[in-house]
């Protein structure tokens, strides 16, 4: 008979427990903090570079296994999704220095960075690892320790992602714990772990509930609220160019991330054009009847219909009884009322677009801000157009933080063909209950010391050019006295993954459907 | 000193252990213990000391860990010791984890005591049964605790002045790291076991030389000894592995734990027997008995120990603190290299060597004044034993160098006076 573990008590829903683990792991990574805080710029982008190449090696195959896993999306554009936060990522901040000080000698002031610690991560089910890549690379760009809570429903791709990233981590000189993740996440270790007070700051992306969790956790937190972005194409626009911009938007990822264009809104005088140009490009537009099943299907009485989140536009006609070509590649449903009593002007993380005709500029205008006021405060707008006075308008009059112009919004406002900085954190701002407005990236996890001088120019300012911290690096292993080679194994022979219990598993279910849910209301 | 503490300390004297109480007060350590968390002990006057004696090991997760607490309370509910006449649902179920712990996949068997002393004698006994032979080797300035056979294989000091030292022949001791020693005890095959504190704690922690344990192991199975591992102190990750046994690459007939397994919260102690070593248990199950021994509670709790110390953060946490502290005492061993002399380290066991016979007690002295609790090696007082735990957080640790820096340099003047000579 074989030696089995048996729980004779059991305490694993107790606080204690939730409480022990989470600290563990959180000590842990103080540790590992602690000790990148002793790292230099190379030693530092040493580490960055081999987490991007880990990343980037792995996009294709974590792209199949989230597609696999949650059912969301298309694996192609998630692979061009985590590749996109793995080197681009890398290379865009790559001429910051997070590491050294900042002389600003007119100022006559020194800036210390000094990293924020232990940064608790979640990360939602929608781009399970491309939400992981970035936030451990901006982690690490900054010398900051992670612990990553995936959503339960992408939990085993995430764990892969992160187990990957930060064995590369280590590999490369990382400090032993610089990445980990929470390898079985539920409510109660989440809450456990975002009150501790041994988190540092909390990167919240995911449901609302979730966000505003994070907020309330009494700790620092980024969190950042839901889409629902307008994008007005107006008469001055280059239509074919529009139609295609769009068309890449709305399909990419099956339009599940949260900087899609989900309600387009345009003039009279250009629409028919406006539509043929769509459907010369894929679109299906749909009639007055194929709406009303549209509306039927994607909305139900909870919200939105989690089965649509992420699939083909032809599933999602067949589902519903719509016929639509092979290659329809969205659905654009067109929509006389934007405002609560109109399901569809909501967010809708599916293929589908709400078509909206307004009498005038200034309509659409007033449309577009309703859009957003039904959700997505302060996250994303889009506009097609080339009259700067119109842009202007719309830019200075929606309450988002990022308005998308001739381009596809999709991509965007997350940085992928515009300069934006590239992100999978939106932040939306105090329009959106949120601390940060810009895309979230690693200068938000680095807080500086300024060093003062006297303002008085008769006393003089230190020359600091050549004065740096101590960068000491990895601390030299302890020796372990009698020992042949005399250190101590640092890592467990083959770790794996607790396995799910049957009871863990149903509450699991709970917990997708109860976040789903929750991300999708309103 | 408060008047209550004084009070208090009087009936102490009175109706406890004079002696012990008052060598304390002489050794200006008024310590009385009151509350306590985490590796901290707060002193009934209120005062914070960080814990870096941890009783041996035995808080080696800090005290009233919050998950040992749960587990204790919950398990009152359906628990309590236990009956040790019938087959028990906890003493079974800490065995089979053992087991799955054990330094040798062969070690199926648990017998319990409720301390380390006891679970030595039951090691002993195991042994001789087994081997059909009486004589103990042990170490010169052995530990294994004070009951019959393991206060026998000790130093004096804890046996005459009882009258209960050995008389038959029976123990012999060898000094440590001397195998040519080891092996003239052993080559008579009279040795029912050779019994060895991986590193031996009381004596100071002097480290065991490469190849000596494996020597020793080899030296067992040439001359039909058994080896008995005391991991008492020195198992449950405080070596970075879960005994510390297999970091030297022996593979013990018969393990010993105690202290950090019972949490600090519920006495108990276990005997891991090899199949080998486990003929009583067949032939006679009743032979060994403890009515408190192996309490189901004390199994319930020793479980949790069990699973908390082999998640994998633990792991990484003990080389953080190891190679941190290290680091840093080897910077305050720079700063006074005339003092604090040497350093024996084994993960978070570790002896602090200073230049004086007795340096070690000033030492404590001084931490204990700026708020660290290490207590001098009884049976060699010019070393330090540093213990953290194994838990330990950052901000603790780099509290406690602090803290040593300061101690190491007021005990090295009131021993050395003078102003330090900087090297």
């Amino acid at each position: 008979m074989e030696p089995q573990i048996r729980t004779l008590v059991d305490i694993s829903g107790t606080d204690a427990t939730m409480r022990g683990r989470a600290d563990m792991v959180l000590e842990r990574a103080r540790w590992a903090s602690t000790v990148f805080q002793r790292y230099d710029r190379d030693a530092t982008l040493a580490i960055v570079d081999a987490v991007a190449n880990a990343a980037h090696e792995h996009a294709e195959e974590l792209g199949e296994w989230a597609v696999r896993e949650t059912g969301f999306g298309v694996a192609a554009h998630k692979k061009i999704k985590n590749e996109m936060t793995a080197r681009p990522l890398v290379d865009y901040f790559r001429d910051q220095d997070y590491v050294n000080p900042r002389i600003d000698e007119d100022r006559r002031i020194v800036e210390i960075p000094r990293p924020a610690g232990v940064i608790f991560a979640l990360t939602p089910s929608t781009n399970p690892v491309a939400t992981l890549n970035f936030k451990i690379i901006i982690a690490l760009l900054t010398r900051n320790a992670i612990v990553i809570s995936p959503h339960p429903a992408a939990r085993e791709c995430s764990v892969a992602a992160a187990t990957r990233l930060a064995e590369a981590a280590v590999a490369a000189g990382a400090p032993d714990g610089v990445v980990q993740i929470l390898e079985t996440p539920s409510i109660p270790m989440v809450e456990a772990f975002m009150a501790s007070p041994k988190t540092n700051l909390i990167l919240a992306t995911g449901g609302t509930a979730m966000v505003r969790a994070a907020y309330s956790s009494s700790n620092p937190a980024i969190g950042v609220g839901p889409g629902n972005a307008p994008v007005f194409v107006d008469s001055s626009a280059d239509i074919t160019k529009t139609a295609a911009r769009i068309l890449e938007s709305k399909s990419f990822d099956n339009s599940i991330l949260c900087t899609n264009e989900s309600v387009l809104i345009t003039l009279p005088e250009i629409e028919q054009r406006l539509c043929q140009a769509l459907k010369a490009v894929g679109a299906h537009i749909c009639d007055e009847e194929d709406v009303e099943r549209l509306r039927r299907f994607l909305f139900h009485e909870g919200g939105f219909n989690l089965e649509c989140l992420g699939r083909d536009a032809t599933w999602i006609a067949q589902e519903c009884g719509v016929r639509v070509g092979s290659s329809t590649r969205i659905l654009v449903a067109p929509i006389t009322q934007i405002g609560v009593e109109e399901r569809l002007s909501r967010e809708k993380l599916c293929p589908v677009l709400a078509l909206h005709v307004a009498k005038s500029r200034s309509q659409a205008i007033a449309q577009a801000r309703a859009v957003l006021r039904l959700t997505g405060a302060g996250h994303t707008a889009a506009i097609h157009c080339t009259d700067e006075q119109v842009t202007m308008a719309y830019a200075n009059a929606v309450e988002a933080y990022r308005v998308v112009v001739n381009a596809p919004c999709t991509q965007g406002a997350a940085g992928i063909g515009t300069n934006l900085a590239p992100t999978f954190t939106i932040g939306t701002g105090y329009f959106g209950r949120s601390s940060i407005g810009e895309n979230v990236g690693p200068q938000h996890l680095v807080h500086w010391t300024r060093v003062a001088y006297n303002s008085d120019s008769a006393e003089a300012f230190g020359n600091f050019r050549g004065v740096a911290p101590s960068f000491a690096g990895p601390l030299p292993e302890a020796p372990a006295d009698g020992v042949p080679g005399s250190t101590m194994p640092r890592h467990m022979a083959a770790p794996s993954g607790p396995p799910v219990e049957g009871a863990t598993r149903d509450e699991l279910r709970r917990l997708i459907a109860e976040e789903l849910r929750d991300l999708l209301k309103k | 000193m408060s008047e209550e503490k004084l009070e208090f300390l009087e009936r102490s004297r009175e109706f406890w252990n004079p002696g012990k109480t008052q060598a304390w007060q002489d050794m200006g350590v008024d310590l009385v213990i009151d509350r306590r968390e985490g590796y901290y002990l707060f002193d009934m006057d209120g005062r914070r000391l960080i814990d870096l004696h941890l009783n041996g090991g035995t808080y080696n997760v800090g005290h009233r860990h919050p998950e040992l607490v749960e587990v204790l309370k919950a398990g009152t509910s359906r628990f309590d010791m236990g009956n040790h006449h019938f087959p028990a649902l906890a003493r079974t179920a800490l065995a089979e984890a053992l087991t799955l712990c054990a330094p040798m996949s062969d070690m199926k068997y648990t017998a319990y005591g409720s301390g380390g002393a006891e679970a030595i004698d039951i090691a002993l006994k195991t042994a001789r049964s087994a081997a059909k032979k009486r004589k103990i080797v042990s170490i010169v300035k052995a530990y294994h605790g004070h009951t019959g056979l393991a206060a026998q294989t000790g130093d004096e000091r804890f046996t005459k002045i009882f009258l209960s030292e050995d008389t038959s022949g029976d123990f012999v001791q060898v000094p440590f790291n001397d195998l040519n020693a080891m092996e003239d005890a052993l080559k008579g095959r009279d040795v029912a076991a050779v019994i060895m504190e991986t590193i031996p704690a009381t004596y100071g922690f002097p480290m065991p030389q490469e190849g000596y344990l494996p020597g020793v192991k080899k030296l067992c199975e040439k001359y039909d000894a058994f080896y008995v591992a005391d991991e008492v102190q020195t198992g449950l990750m405080r070596c970075g592995e879960m005994w510390a046994c297999t970091r030297y690459g022996v593979e013990p007939d018969i393990m010993v734990t105690g202290k950090g397994i019972s949490g600090g919260i519920y006495p108990i102690a276990c005997v891991l027997i090899s199949e080998k070593c486990g003929s009583w248990l067949h032939e006679d199950g009743f032979a060994h008995m403890s009515t408190m021994g192996g309490a189901e509670l004390g199994c319930i709790v020793a479980m949790k120990v069990l699973e908390i110390v082999q998640r994998p953060e633990v792991r990484s946490m003990v080389h953080y603190v190891a190679d941190y502290l290290r680091a840093g005492l080897d910077q305050i061993m720079e700063t006074y290299p005339d003092f604090f002399i040497g350093i024996r380290q084994h993960g978070l066991v570790m002896g602090l060597e200073f230049n004086h016979e007795e340096g070690a007690k000033p030492v404590m002295k001084h931490l204990y004044n700026n708020g660290v609790w290490a207590i001098f090696s009884t049976l060699d007082p010019r070393v330090l034993q540093f213990k953290p735990g194994i838990l330990l957080t950052q901000a603790d640790a780099e509290d406690v160098l602090r803290r040593v820096e300061i101690a190491v340099g007021l005990a090295r003047e009131e021993i050395m006076g003078g102003r330090r000579r900087m090297l």
